[in-house]
């Protein structure tokens, strides 16, 4: 790839590689922007993200999907139905056609799945050594469901925390390829989009705050939320959903699970009285089969989130502020 | 010549009789005047014939009662006014909370021979206690101490406990926790689910056949709950291990006697008076060969050591005499919490360990740990500071110090494991008793408890937080969350000024702080350091040979993992070839091609320098531990197998140069321990090893020309490293000074990191009035 600065060349490229796969009515009229049906007074959310992940393909997915699924994660994950995206790339000169193809049509298939448009997008090319192979921001436009109401000021005493599935798994498949980890079994991200699992609970129960926990884990979603909400939070080591082989791994490599990225997996704060309902709706769906009860919200130790450890005590998983530093003196 | 003296006494002068003691000596002098016990200390105004003055004064410095202690004591000469008796005056609360709050007192020999009495009213009381002995700290809940400020005051004392409480020359005139069976707490037994099964003595006695009946019971002791079960059974003790989730962590033991300890243990005339003493700590005692036959090997496995205590309570005392063997004793929690204190966080934190409860109606203010002592190089080194010790000042000498300005009150939050903190009175510097292990939620509960508690108690209201650098501690954290202007001590600095405070230097002294891990100042980790220090500074002046430490703190609990970063530092990437090696033999081998990434590409593997994990690759090569249960085990393994020789072989090393910085080289060391293993036993390669070890510290010393030589950090809990060393360095002229009443490991972190604001906070203060000039 060897597309300079605006002009001919990169007009060539979106024409050609980019509206195709995304067709749709605001795309193709190559605008500088999209202009969007009225969304019947609901209200609006608005979510950025851009991704540097390296490597740009791992076991389960790439960069293109994982673009997608970020930023309609983000959507979801306030309470909002996914509908619009604009795409941003920064190539690096030089980067492959074939892999920026084999991204874009997996953004495609993401983009399909998740039932969103990609309705505008940008891309640039820069110098070799100015970015990293490929970049993407992706920017969605979700609307709100009328009748869910989420935040951390939500929360309240009581609430179960409900996982949708196996944690630690988007972090461990991305560093085995970055830095060369044979584990004996292939360990596949778990990037998917989840509004159409938030879709299956809305209706079940009266969900409090939602949340994925991507980058700093659990862990660190619990936290924010723990701190944001002014309550504590208890969860169960027992019943945190791990698969065998990622348990393995993080062991092998010293890192807590808690903390490590997943791109696939949200928490529910629920009413307690709702959790069974929206539990069972969600293991009804393809994304929750493997959800969880973690734990729930307490009065006791505002802030704190306190793991109920299996083999008995209680420990505090706090936030980290940078790496996993060994601390026993 | 007629006179009127006014005495000031400031220290440990309440809740020791020590105002019975002034009336008996005024009205043997005929003396008038009155005493009067106030928040600061004690007063005492006598006047009469200028001899006898004189004479009582002599009397009250030389033969002060047992547990009192003075840090303060003035005279002033004021004219006569006419008193007629002398007489206790009613407590006063005014004035600032200067007196010093007793620690927990052993039960005295009085008290116990009337427990022991059948003609005894208190005959069988389990809380039996008066002036010379009893509980303090755990039940003090404000000063001056008085009943009303303990959690004795709902207990409204009958009318012959209160003669004696009233009474100057009674042994329990002012004894605050006074109480008898009529009018005092009494003991419950409770089942598992709280239901109450039996009240008073016969509790007691149900308890001790419980006991010997294999069962585990939760005893409400005096700073917290203990668990309780017979030493004798092997099938007992795993059962309790594995209740406790605690899998080869020594239990400390009870015996009924001093003759019973000794049927086990060997014990010195120091240890004895260790054992004996109104601290009552867990004194850790080598066992006799034939201990085996007596106590079950899970007690304290592949322990040459025992921890024993004697009974410090009545309760102890009774239920032990019916008991006789020796009993597990231990704090009444999950491994590396706190001990608990009441009776449904007991019931709630203990439900799947006892089988009963035995309990009683005084309530604990706050948890005391069982202290635990080791001698050390021919004397008694505190490893957990707790009752009987906390909270007892440790008094620094300031005279560097501006003497016209106040140092303001600081607290220090400590380090993350063992955690203590410590907050300071001009130059007293008040260290908590011993909290616990940061990360568990009980130990994080305490420690907020306590950083509120301490200062509280004593009136006094911190300016400034000191804190460790470590950024994942959660007292750094939880430092840098508050208000308060903080100030960040490297670990090891902290280590030696904990050190330097307990021994009054003000340096510079050659600081060899040696220990797990410790942040650097280079945000590698640290700890196999020499530090040239003084009060306000310090140069890291030599430090080992750095290697990589694959896995965070999962390579601490894997001992395997220090020996691959050690030889991987060693042979690089052949390494992996050496498949005869232990540690490599350890991992699986698809591990293998997994670690060898992690060191290849540093992947959450840290760069180190520790001591401690040299211990650990040590331990590895020889097989003895590739992964442990507990902190510090790998290195106590290595210790007890020199026992069974004398060698004084070395291993040969080098000292290199990085910039100003001096690095032992223990490369040679590893290449020949590699050679020793097909041609020495284990026990013959680990004396070599503590040999060099010892060595490199005396070298070091003479390289750098300190006399003062100061030994801290966890690693010199290792008693035969600490004494070659003092040893060593003695040899060599040097002054060699190793901890006794802080303990060496992070227990000691917060009393230096306050050390160092006592000496150095002013020059703060200045510059942070100099910031808030306006310009
Ligand atoms: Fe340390
Ligand atoms: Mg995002
Ligand atoms: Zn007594
Ligand atoms: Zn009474």
């Amino acid at each position: 790839l060897a597309h300079g600065s605006g002009g001919k060349l990169t007009n060539d490229l979106i024409r050609k590689m980019f509206v195709p796969p995304f067709r749709n009515e605001q795309l193709e009229n190559l605008h500088d922007g999209a202009i969007l049906p009225s969304l019947n007074g609901r209200q609006l959310t608005i979510s950025t993200d851009s991704f540097v992940v390296n490597p740009i393909f791992f076991p389960g997915g790439d960069i293109g999907s994982l673009s997608v699924h970020g930023t309609v994660n983000d959507i979801a994950m306030c309470g909002a139905e996914p509908l619009y995206l604009s795409v941003g790339l920064i190539i690096e000169e030089g980067f492959p056609m074939d892999d920026l193809w084999t991204i874009i049509l997996s953004m495609e298939k993401a983009a399909k799945e998740a039932g969103v448009q990609v309705v505008t997008g940008d891309t640039k090319v820069v110098d070799r050594g100015k970015c990293d192979k490929i970049f993407i921001n992706t920017t969605g436009i979700g609307a709100v469901w009328p009748e869910m109401k989420i935040g951390a000021s939500e929360i309240q005493a009581g609430d179960k925390i409900i996982v949708s599935g196996d944690i630690a798994r988007h972090g461990i498949s991305i560093m085995s390829v970055r830095e060369g980890l044979e584990f004996e079994t292939v360990i596949e991200t778990d990037s998917a989009s989840l509004h159409g699992l938030v879709n299956a609970m809305r209706k079940k129960g009266e969900i409090h705050a939602l949340r994925d926990p991507t980058r700093g884990g659990v862990s660190s979603a619990l936290n924010e939320l723990a701190e944001a909400s002014g309550y504590g939070i208890q969860i169960d080591e027992e019943n945190l959903p791990i698969r065998e082989q990622v348990r393995g791994a993080c062991e092998l490599l010293g890192l807590d699970p808690l903390y490590v990225a997943n791109e696939g997996k949200l928490l529910a704060f629920v009413n307690s009285e709702d959790a069974d309902a929206v539990l069972n709706a969600m293991r009804a769906d393809p994304l929750g089969k493997e959800a969880a009860v973690i734990g729930e919200v307490v009065e006791d130790h505002p802030g704190l989130v306190v793991l109920n450890s299996r083999i008995g005590g209680r420990r505090v998983v706090d936030m980290i502020t940078g790496e996993q530093l060994p601390r026993i003196c | 010549m007629e006179k009127r003296f006014r005495i000031t006494i400031r220290g440990a002068v309440q809740g020791v009789g020590f105002r019975p003691f002034v009336y008996r000596l005024a009205t043997q002098f005929g003396l008038n005047g009155w005493v009067v016990n106030d928040p600061a200390g004690v007063t005492i105004e006598v006047e009469g014939a200028e001899q006898l003055l004189d004479e009582m004064l002599e009397t009250l410095q030389n033969d002060k009662p047992a547990h009192s202690y003075y840090q303060y004591f003035n005279v002033e000469s004021l004219e006569v006014a006419g008193y007629s008796t002398f007489k206790i005056r009613e407590s006063s609360d005014q004035g600032s909370k200067k007196a010093l709050m007793q620690p927990e007192l052993a039960t005295c020999s009085d008290c116990l021979e009337e427990i022991f009495d059948p003609g005894d009213r208190r005959y069988l009381y389990p809380f039996t206690n008066c002036t010379h002995c009893g509980p303090r700290y755990s039940i003090i809940t404000g000063l001056p101490y008085d009943r009303s400020q303990t959690t004795m005051k709902n207990f409204i004392m009958c009318q012959r406990c209160q003669k004696e409480y009233e009474d100057p020359v009674d042994r329990r005139f002012h004894a605050q926790p006074n109480a008898c069976p009529d009018c005092g707490p009494h003991v419950e037994l409770w089942s598992k689910q709280g239901k109450v099964l039996a009240t008073h003595h016969k509790v007691i006695e149900t308890a001790a056949e419980e006991i010997k009946r294999g069962k585990i019971v939760a005893l409400k002791g005096l700073g917290g709950f203990q668990l309780l079960t017979d030493a004798t059974s092997e099938g007992v003790v795993s059962r309790l291990r594995q209740r406790k989730n605690r899998e080869e962590k020594p239990f400390a033991l009870m015996v009924s006697s001093l003759i019973k300890a000794r049927e086990i243990c060997s014990i010195s005339e120091q240890e004895k008076e260790l054992l004996t003493s109104a601290e009552a700590p867990i004194v850790i005692l080598n066992r006799k060969k034939w201990a085996s036959e007596f106590i079950a090997d899970s007690v304290a496995p592949e322990n040459p050591t025992l921890g024993i205590m004697l009974p410090y309570t009545p309760l102890h005392h009774i239920l032990m005499r019916l008991v006789n063997g020796p009993v597990v004793a231990t704090s009444g929690n999950l491994s590396d919490e706190p001990i608990c204190i009441n009776e449904n966080e007991a019931i709630e934190r203990m439900g799947g360990i006892a089988d009963l409860y035995l309990v009683h109606n005084r309530p604990i203010e706050r948890h005391v740990d069982d202290s635990v002592v080791r001698i050390i190089a021919g004397k008694p080194t505190l490893l957990r500071r707790a009752r009987g010790y906390a909270p007892f000042p440790i008094k620094v000498d300031a005279s560097d110090q501006d003497q016209s300005q106040e140092i303001p009150t600081c607290l220090a939050v400590g380090g993350h494991l063992k955690n203590t903190v410590a907050v300071n009175r001009d130059t007293n510097l008040f260290m908590s008793q011993h909290i616990g292990d940061l990360d568990t939620y009980e130990a994080i509960k305490a420690y907020h408890r306590v950083i509120e508690d301490l200062p509280a108690l004593y009136d006094l209201h911190p300016e400034w937080i000191l804190h460790d650098d470590h950024p994942e501690y959660y007292s750094t954290k939880d430092a840098l969350k508050r208000t308060l202007p903080t100030i960040g001590v490297q670990h090891h600095y902290a280590h030696v000024l904990s050190c330097m405070a307990e021994h009054n230097l003000e340096g510079p002294v050659l600081g060899v702080a040696w220990d797990g891990t410790g942040f650097g100042t280079d945000e590698t980790i640290w700890g196999g350091e020499f530090l040239l220090a003084d009060m306000g500074s310090w140069k890291r002046v030599a430090a080992f040979r750095p290697f990589l430490l694959p896995g965070g703190d999962q390579a601490i609990k894997e001992p395997r993992r220090s020996a691959i970063g050690v030889l991987y530092e060693i042979f690089g990437e052949q390494l992996f070839q050496q498949t005869d090696l232990l540690p490599i033999q350890a991992f699986e081998k698809p591990e293998r091609e997994i670690l060898q990434r992690m060191l290849d590409q540093k992947i959450n593997t840290h760069i180190t320098t520790s001591a401690g994990r040299v211990f650990d690759a040590v331990a590895s090569i020889l097989n003895i531990k590739q992964k442990i249960s507990f902190e510090g085990q790998a290195a106590m393994a290595l210790e007890y197998l020199i026992s069974q020789t004398e060698s004084a072989d070395v291993y040969p090393y080098e000292i290199g140069r990085d910039g100003d910085l001096d690095i032992i080289d223990w490369e040679l060391l590893f290449r020949e321990i590699l050679q020793d293993l097909n041609r020495l036993k284990a026990f013959e390669i680990s004396a070599k090893f503590h040999n060099t070890l010892s060595k490199m510290i005396v070298d070091v010393a003479k390289q750098v020309g300190r006399e003062k030589v100061v030994l801290s950090g966890g690693c010199f809990q290792n008693v035969y490293l600490a004494e070659k060393t003092v040893d060593g360095l003695r040899k060599e002229g040097f002054q060699p000074y190793w901890h006794q009443k802080i303990p060496p490991n992070d227990g000691g972190i917060s009393a230096g990191q306050l050390f160092y604001a006592l000496k150095n906070i002013n020059s703060y203060k200045k510059e942070q009035a100099l910031d808030e000039v306006p310009g």
